[in-house]
């Protein structure tokens, strides 16, 4: 989750979906130059946004949310937002150490402009028309509570109405604790309409971006017709530092990267992201034309 | 087996909040003894400290915490899994494996009977002694036992028997081999299968709802929860690490979570609450194997008689109403 790292170790939590704590920062610095956390070189930051936010030396992917990410797969202009005035409630009324849910809420509104952690819409790709929903890793970490979880529904519902074939773009740490067992039961609650999709003979593909972890991934994220991932994406369950303390042992190398995922036989398919519109569109041609 | 745990539930471990009620009992078990010891008639001050201890069962059990629940729901003589079937799955004949990688002990899966009701019974078993909770890993599963659920789910759906699952998780297993053979996967496909599955399904909380691990055999018509057991996006000492920055802040954040039965029926997380014993399913095995018995037998009775069409449209409906959203508007912002 959004907030610092959890110190102990029940066997299982949703704390873990922050991702190991040794990966550095990948947001994008302000300013003209940026460092590539890989290879650290010096990039000049215009270049970076050019090569759609990969690094020009070493391939790196930084990470990119929402509407940059949208705007980078599908054609331009031709994003139709639906969908855009649902906003999260405060179900629990979730107060923490002085905090209130509702006040965090305002202020990751007021910093990424948008009223929660997801896209959704209709857009072409390459031409071909799709529905889409992309994740805003910025907005709480990208986490799932009601509003991502009715949204994912509704443009899947959406996409079955209109026999569209179905792109989901996954940046999450997870669901959201702030909403309790609401943002749990979007689980099932997006993995059912995925099931009404694909009766419908629906054609989905679910792409899995740096971060992709805990409830996200265990639900729509992991039920795609063809599961595409970003090169050295983290795709896990649970964290790695609750995993490294239930097994007191060191995790092996590259454990929960999108290639340890492709090797142990859950991605279709490792995808540079200069590659991704082809690949949708060549994908689409085969399976939905 | 809980049996013997009648009055004094487990002597070896006693909740904080139980203090005085486990002295009362011990008092109350005293006095017999002497009385029948010496003779002397006692039984006046028996009755009057069983009322005592009845009042305090009552007082303390009306109005458990949040965190108090929890404990409960966690409290090592609670029934598990294992005892609910030996009380009330006749004929039960467990169904082994999920036919890919291995028979994790964690799901319990297998054929009986409840009451009159013929049904696939799926049930996640913590292990009563260290030996047991070994083998069955505390009840967290790995993808296999959750693939091994599936497998028996479809044998369900083809020869039209309902299926019952029986919930008790702190979560799926958070290790490499879990993640190696992608719990989140068998996770998310079970839930998507259960959503579809062509005979009824009833869930039922027992004891614990670990997040994603719960919900990967919880999908189903009617969720039901005993009493005092919990169901939540994430453990109480989880939470309170990530936004209160210590795990001892657990109490608030079960507070917080809203993760109690009654709570989560309030906002239609669930659909049914059933009835404890006094003092929690621990101080009396068959009264609460009784009460979880006749909510299955009942609500499967219920639901078998709708068409597949309605009972899955039904299902779809009841899955698609779940979270709370606003539109723009109410929220006083523009997008």
């Amino acid at each position: 989750m959004a907030e610092n790292q959890p110190e102990q170790a029940s066997p299982y939590d949703s704390s873990a979906f922050s991702g190991p704590q040794t990966r550095k920062k990948r947001e994008m610095p302000e300013g003209l130059w940026m460092r590539c956390p890989q290879c650290e070189a010096m990039l000049y930051r215009k270049v970076v946004a050019e090569n759609l936010d990969v690094c020009t030396e070493c391939q790196y992917h930084f990470r990119v949310g929402g509407r940059r990410r949208i705007q980078q797969i599908v054609d331009t202009d031709s994003f139709e937002e639906m969908f855009a005035d649902i906003a999260p409630a405060d179900p629990l009324e979730f107060k923490w150490s002085g905090q209130t849910y509702a006040d965090r809420i305002r202020k990751e509104q007021a910093k990424t402009g948008n009223l929660e952690a997801c896209l959704t819409g209709v857009a072409y790709v390459k031409g071909r028309r799709v529905a889409l929903g992309a994740m805003d890793g910025d907005f709480l970490m990208g986490s799932m509570g009601s509003v991502l979880g009715e949204k994912i529904t509704l443009i899947t519902e959406e996409a079955a109405k209109q026999s569209l074939p179905l792109i989901i773009v996954s940046m999450s740490g997870g669901a959201r604790m702030h909403e309790g067992a609401l943002s749990l039961m979007q689980m099932a609650k997006t993995s059912a309409s995925l099931g009404r999709f694909d009766d419908a003979g629906g054609f989905f593909i679910s792409i899995l971006t740096d971060p992709t972890t805990g409830g996200t991934m265990a639900s729509f994220a992991m039920l795609g017709d063809i599961i595409i991932a970003e090169p050295g994406a983290l795709i896990g369950f649970a964290g790695q530092r609750v995993i490294a303390n239930t097994i007191k042992a060191e995790l092996p190398e590259g454990f929960q990267s999108a290639e340890f995922l492709m090797q142990k036989g859950f991605v279709d398919m490792i995808v540079a992201r200069k590659e991704l519109r082809s690949e949708i569109a060549r994908l689409i041609d085969y399976c939905a034309a | 087996m809980a049996k013997t745990m009648e009055s004094a539930p487990n002597g070896s471990h006693v909740l904080p909040f139980e203090k005085v009620i486990v002295q009362l009992d011990r008092q109350i078990s005293e006095m017999e003894a002497q009385q029948a010891q010496s003779g002397k008639d006692f039984s006046a001050e028996i009755r009057q400290l069983r009322a005592q201890y009845v009042s305090l069962l009552h007082k303390t059990y009306d109005n458990l915490s949040p965190w108090e629940t929890v404990q409960v729901a966690r409290h090592p003589g609670r029934p598990l899994a294992g005892d609910y079937i030996e009380q009330f799955v006749k004929n039960w004949q467990e169904l082994h494996g999920d036919r890919r990688f291995a028979d994790d002990r964690a799901i319990r899966c297998g054929l009986g009977r409840i009451g009159t009701e013929k049904a696939v019974v799926i049930a996640q078993h913590k292990g009563r002694d260290t030996r047991e909770k070994i083998e069955c890993n505390f009840g967290c599963a790995h993808p296999e036992g959750y693939r091994k659920a599936l497998r028996v789910m479809r044998l369900a759906e083809k020869f039209k028997l309902p299926v019952v699952t029986l919930i008790d998780t702190q979560g799926a297993y958070p290790g490499v081999g879990s993640e190696e053979r992608c719990v989140a996967e068998a996770i998310a496909v079970n839930m998507l299968e259960m959503s579809r599955l062509k005979t009824p399904i009833v869930c039922v909380v027992i004891g614990e709802g670990g997040s994603g691990g719960a919900l990967g055999i919880g999908v189903g018509d009617r969720i039901g929860m005993l009493q005092f057991s919990y169901y939540s996006v994430i453990s109480p000492e989880g939470c309170a690490s990530i936004l209160w920055r210590t795990g001892e802040k657990a109490p608030e954040a079960a507070e917080a979570l809203k993760l109690t039965a009654k709570h989560l029926k309030a906002i239609d997380v669930i659909d049914d609450i059933i009835p404890e014993p006094l003092g929690g399913a621990h101080r009396n095995l068959s009264e609460a194997a009784g009460n979880l018995e006749r909510y299955i037998v009942r609500t499967l009775r219920q639901i078998k008689r709708l068409s597949v069409g309605d009972l899955l449209g039904n299902r779809y409906e009841r899955w698609r109403r779940m979270g709370k959203v606003v539109s723009a508007d109410q929220t006083g912002q523009s997008t």
